[in-house]
């Protein structure tokens, strides 16, 4: 574990509105970028000499480019309603973290140089000069913002913080003051397909792994296939989701009932990654460079459909990008939404009456469900408005007989991001996550003294990692995290399945249905 | 008749005002609308159509949803002093059109109380941008006097309706003659003119300030767009460029 220089935040009983301390969060800084990191995506591999002129032509370019930035800019008024909404100024009390103070630090120096007050009565309107320090406190204070968008629920104008610290990530790419986590892993995947840089051979072996562990524990032979031409479903899955826990735990949900429901389907070598970190930094390019792949990878493949695992950011892209940045899908099968989510696949499927569970499989857990901020406030699933709180919720009801949400103004569209979202889940940040994620251990901590609750189920590839790892800071363990497609592999009755090796099966389940059913 | 420097001096300010004001905001909204959106961002849940979208749009233009959804305090003084705005703004139609509207006598009354809405909702915002530590963190010497100068402007309107009256006739005379390039005489009252010079300043400060709020919610991607990405591709210029390198 990373080296504790730091307090755990105490679990209040009464969250109230924390008291501001200026700067107490300055020195939160991620690692930057070396030149290796920076260069294949495009940007300079240092500092450049005439950063200060680059910045602000860039910061003229984005306006232009992007209609909510400069609306944004302009708009806000100081009302102060987001000021106590971001779970990073609830967790750290440092005043730039109020999403308002952390925009002003990009807005005052558009103010400086764009705006007629700010140009000729700069200390009246609050306008600076971008200075050293001035990038300074952006680096550090634009990597404290997961763009978990809860600040633009509560603006009346819609404001969106993420969009503000998008751009200045991307200023600052520009100018060859890179994050080295997210460009890093951007680059591996534009060189390999995925975040982990796991190459095809490595994959196969990895995936032949699971169906063995699958057949094993249930006699059933599950494929994981991949690469393979003609399939039906092209599945786009974070690549934790194939080696890590829990998230290996849902890819063999995902598998189990693609098999149950007789789909055909694949993953691909050439994308096999979800998660797409060309948002985190803003860049357009970037984002469309690695979307792109999965157009490739569909094409060559001849699939039909295409379908995303859990991954929050991931299902933004996908859902309200995808067809921007790689559409049109005019040769995919359009009775199927293009992209779809494995939660409307199975759920889909469970309203069909094509799967069979067995509930108590999952008795020795009582869940909640944690909203992943993009899934919730960036994307949509279902046909209805909403339809993103709803379906993992029938998911979990149907395969599980103990479930409770946490406090109403913690989770759907209120919902606290886990902490390490937007290009944060690194260990150089490891303050600011165990911080940032207070409010959802406080909610967690709720529920679990009111109604005994074991387990938080998500569907989000980094809010698992980022719960795995903070959990014990605030005295929960590490597998009290859980994937939703875990809790449908747990309880999902597979044609075929010989239950008695079943080694959870200590007490005496339903046999003879099951028996019959196979 | 003589026409005095004051008069003068006052519809020459009304004059650059309104040039001031009408150009700033329609060259905003101009940018607004011609920044395109590359991406759809609708916060959600959105609305799935257009007419959902004006629905939407309606709850936060008239009762400041959103603001609601946050803190119950900053929305009952912020809408306090909009509502009582609008109400008041309807009041001094009066003084712009002759014969005067039916609709514009019957509200009369209504749009004299309005002012006291206006006092009390800039009080309120006043003192929570001085009292609550997060907010006079983020306030700018500039968002201050912003609402001390819409204070005053209240003040000296409540002043002239409630307690020392003004010669409306006069103001009427003036302001259509202004409105007909026939400058009339402003009667030489120093509430009245220093209400209309605060006013005349709100109007230039208007299009260079965050009052700018005001057209910017309808351009508000977040606030505006269909949730429709996986129905209807979203393609903006610059980025249909992009397709073609």
């Amino acid at each position: 574990m990373a080296d504790n220089k730091f307090d755990t935040p105490e679990i209040r009983e009464y969250p109230i509105i924390p008291k501001l301390q200026r700067d107490v969060m300055s020195h939160s800084k991620p690692f930057i970028a070396k030149e290796s990191h920076q260069e294949p995506l495009g940007f300079p591999g240092e500092l450049v000499d005439d950063w200060h002129d680059v910045a602000i032509k860039k910061m003229g370019d984005l306006q232009s480019k992007y209609r909510s930035l400069q609306v944004y800019l302009d708009s806000c008024v100081k009302c102060g309603a987001c000021t106590d909404k971001c779970h990073y100024y609830v967790g750290t009390t440092d005043p730039k973290n109020m999403p308002v103070a952390r925009q002003d630090l990009y807005r005052k120096v558009y103010r400086r140089y764009f705006t007629f007050a700010g140009k000729y009565f700069p200390k009246l309107v609050g306008a600076t000069d971008l200075t050293k320090d001035v990038l300074d406190d952006w680096y550090s204070y634009f990597h404290q913002c997961s763009q978990c968008r809860r600040c633009s629920v509560y603006c009346p104008y819609g404001i969106d913080t993420a969009e503000i610290s998008m751009a200045a990530r991307e200023v600052m790419d520009t100018i060859g003051v890179g994050q080295k986590y997210c460009n890093e892993i951007i680059s591996k995947v534009h060189k390999i397909g995925n975040n982990l840089g796991l190459p095809g051979p490595a994959l196969e072996d990895t995936l032949e792994g699971l169906e063995e562990d699958v057949e094993e524990e249930t006699g059933v032979q599950v494929k994981f296939p991949l690469d393979v031409k003609g399939a039906d479903v092209l599945l786009i899955t974070p690549s934790a989701d194939f080696f890590a826990e829990p998230h290996v735990d849902g890819l063999i949900g995902y598998a189990k009932v693609f098999h149950e429901a007789g789909i055909s389907w694949t993953i691909s070598s050439h994308a096999s990654e979800a998660a797409n970190f060309g948002m985190f930094i803003g860049s357009y390019e970037n984002m469309r460079k690695l979307a792109m792949r999965i157009r490739e990878a569909a094409i060559e493949l001849g699939v039909k459909r295409i379908v995303f695992g859990e991954c929050g950011h991931a299902w933004r892209v996908a859902y309200s990008f995808l067809n921007t940045l790689a559409g049109p899908w005019d040769f995919l099968d359009q009775n199927y939404p293009i992209p779809q989510h494995i939660c409307e696949v199975t759920h889909g499927l469970i309203e069909d009456n094509k799967l069979k569970f067995d509930k108590s499989l999952n008795d020795d857990m009582i869940l909640t469900y944690h909203d992943s901020c993009n899934v919730a406030r960036a994307s949509r699933m279902g046909d209805k408005a909403g339809g993103q709180f709803v379906i993992p919720r029938e998911v979990i009801k149907a395969v599980c007989n103990n479930f409770h949400d946490m406090s109403k103004d913690t989770i759907k569209e209120g919902t606290f991001c886990c902490g390490g979202g937007g290009g944060l889940l690194t260990d150089d940040l490891m303050e600011l996550r165990v911080k940032g994620a207070l409010p959802r251990m406080e909610a967690l901590r709720k529920v679990v003294e009111d109604h005994g609750v074991t387990h938080m189920a998500a569907i989000c590839a980094i809010c698992k990692s980022q719960f795995a790892k903070v959990f014990p800071y605030y005295d929960f363990s590490m597998d009290q995290i859980v994937s939703v497609h875990q809790l449908v592999s747990n309880a999902i009755i597979l044609t075929g399945q010989d239950d008695e090796n079943d080694e959870n099966d200590g007490e005496n389940h339903p046999q003879q249905d099951i028996d019959e059913a196979a | 008749m003589q026409i005095s420097i004051l008069s003068m001096s006052i519809a020459a300010l009304f004059y650059i005002a309104f040039f001031i004001l009408a150009y700033g905001l329609v060259s905003k909204i101009l940018q607004y609308k011609n920044t395109p959106a590359p991406l759809k961002i609708p916060t959600m849940p959105a609305p799935t159509t257009q007419a959902g979208v004006v629905f939407r749009m309606s709850k936060e233009v008239v009762f400041f949803e959103s603001l609601f959804k946050s803190s119950k305090a900053t929305w009952l003084f912020g809408w306090l002093f909009h509502f009582g705005l609008f109400l008041d703004m309807l009041r001094h139609l009066r003084y712009f059109i002759d014969p005067v509207w039916t609709w514009v006598i019957i509200i009369q009354p209504f749009g004299k109380y309005g002012s006291i809405l206006m006092f009390i909702g800039l009080v309120g915002l006043l003192t929570r941008r001085i009292i609550v530590d997060r907010v006079r963190y983020i306030s700018s010497p500039s968002d201050h006097l912003m609402l001390v100068l819409l204070l005053s402007i209240t003040s000296t309107g409540i002043a002239m309706s409630f307690y020392l009256g003004a010669d409306v006739i006069s103001v009427k005379s003036f302001f259509i003659g202004l409105m007909t390039f026939n400058i009339q005489n402003i009667p030489s009252d120093i509430v009245l003119i220093s209400h209309l010079i605060m006013v005349a300043a709100l109007m230039i400060i208007f299009p260079y300030s965050k009052l700018l709020h005001a057209p910017g919610l309808f351009f508000s991607p977040s606030r505006n767009q269909v949730d429709n990405a996986r129905e209807k591709r979203h393609l903006s210029k610059w980025a249909e460029d992009l397709e073609k390198n």
